[in-house]
């Protein structure tokens, strides 16, 4: 066992150095990638604070669906094959409610603040008052 | 996406002061001592310097877009003589575009790029959408774009060189070999392919398009758009291409709920594009919606193994690739909840 503090600690200070101290001296093309950088930190940050279970549930989602065992990137290859090839129909409520978790599963990593997902979300808050 | 006057300089690079003060000199009366020369930022397909001119007058400011290393041209994009072809025909048609002073030849011995005069204003987008300076800027945008996209769709394609043929069936093969090449499968990416093909619009006589019209590549001035740039991507195509494009998710910056680049609704860019004498067509629109949703998201994607094979190890392409998911969302949104 590692000792402390752990790497989510770590990198949250790496952050917070390149945007407190160091952003406010640099400049044009230096300032911008700064942030691009204090930015891939949080990324990654968010990355690792994901729960043990979540690869888990992504794995069991798409082999109940395609009815078969595999590693995630064998099964997800296999969901777009059969997506393209036409013997999985992408209006199938089924695989619409996988595509949107997956989808929603990265985008929390990525960029949990982007626009056209707080769009989805208010679309379905929408659609639920009605 | 280059030639701001607020840009910060990126040093100056191997370019041939002495070359370029050769040519400028036959346009400048009694001049062409170069002073003022920088590299501006952006632009991964292309150079772009900015420099003025000294002569007898006022010093002459001007933009010299170039191959970068003088020579490299990346696929896909038009060649830089098309552009400035293309750039001097649309100025024709009343688009608002930079001036063309200059076309490099060979025997320039300054690679393939073209002069264009120097426009002020702004390109940056979150500038132009939050500034209150541009307040007035942002509610003339939308018809602006409308006849600006018009005009453009109007130029006589027999007039222009050869250009990339492009409509609905080749974008949709196109967009099909780049995801089969992409490193990974992307399950979203084939329900948008397989939604596309089952609604492919039937061909129609193909106009000139810009092929990346959005904030970025416009400057914008106080009372709106000054020039229309960036014209790398410029090909005959379906006009729908070019108003679905401006409407993505991505080029809102943020403003959602404008889809017309962020400053307005899609009803102001329709009949301002109409009054300007476009005819618009809303399901070839949606179509394309989906369209740039897959494109930007292929772009995306296909940033990984740029990074990982060492073309761009910056940190910035990797968060670039790691962008994908955002237009899975898009394309998700456009299919499944129509909006």
């Amino acid at each position: 066992m590692q000792d402390e503090p752990n790497p989510l600690e770590i990198l949250r200070a790496v952050a917070t150095l390149l945007r407190e101290e160091l952003m406010p001296q640099l400049v044009g093309a230096s300032a911008f990638n700064a942030r691009v950088a204090a930015n891939a930190l949080d990324l990654v940050q968010r990355e690792l604070a994901l729960p043990a279970t979540a690869a888990q549930e992504e794995n069991g989602a798409l082999s109940s669906l395609l009815g078969m065992d595999g590693d995630t990137q064998g099964l997800t290859t296999e969901l777009a094959r059969r997506i393209a090839d036409r013997s999985i129909d992408p209006a199938d409520p089924a695989v619409e409610r996988l595509l949107w978790s997956i989808t929603e599963a990265k985008l929390n990593v990525d960029q949990p603040a982007y626009g056209g997902l707080k769009r989805v979300l208010a679309l379905r808050a929408a659609q639920h008052h009605r | 996406m280059t030639q701001e006057t607020t840009g910060e300089a990126f040093g100056t690079g191997p370019l041939d002061r002495d070359g370029l003060a050769a040519i400028t000199s036959k346009f400048a009366p009694g001049g062409g001592k170069i002073t003022d020369l920088r590299r501006l930022s952006g632009g991964a397909s292309q150079e772009t310097w900015s420099f003025a001119v000294q002569g007898d007058r006022t010093p002459d400011r001007l933009i010299l877009r170039r191959a970068p290393g003088g020579t490299f041209q990346h696929s896909g994009t038009a060649g830089l003589e098309i552009e400035a072809a293309v750039i001097e025909a649309v100025a024709k048609q009343n688009v608002p575009v930079p001036c063309v002073r200059y076309v490099l030849s060979p025997e320039d011995g300054l690679g393939r790029g073209f002069m264009t005069s120097h426009v002020d204003g702004e390109t940056i987008a979150r500038k132009i959408l939050r500034d209150d300076r541009y307040a007035a800027a942002r509610a003339a945008l939308p018809g602006q774009f409308g006849a600006a996209l018009a005009n453009i769709h109007a130029v006589d394609l027999t007039d222009l060189p050869q250009l990339r043929l492009q409509g609905p069936a080749r974008s949709l093969q196109v967009m099909r070999d780049d995801v089969s090449l992409l490193p990974t499968p992307r399950p979203v990416f084939e329900v948008a392919l397989r939604w596309l093909a089952d609604r492919l619009p039937e061909e129609q006589t193909l106009r000139l398009i810009h092929g990346d019209f959005r904030l970025g590549n416009v400057i914008v001035g106080e009372d709106g758009i000054r020039a229309v740039l960036d014209w790398e991507l410029v090909h005959a195509g379906d006009p729908m291409e070019d108003l679905a494009w401006l409407c993505a998710m991505p080029w809102r910056f943020g403003m959602i709920d404008k889809p017309v680049g962020g400053v307005g609704r899609l009803d102001q860019l329709i009949e301002s594009y109409e009054m300007a004498g476009g005819v618009a067509d809303r399901a070839r629109l949606r179509w394309w919606d989906v369209m740039s949703a897959l494109r930007w998201g292929v772009n995306c994607a296909g940033m990984l193994p740029l990074f990982r094979d060492g073309t761009d190890t910056s940190v910035e392409r990797a968060m670039i690739a790691r962008r994908a998911s955002e237009n899975e969302i898009d394309i998700l949104r456009l299919i499944y909840l129509g909006d």
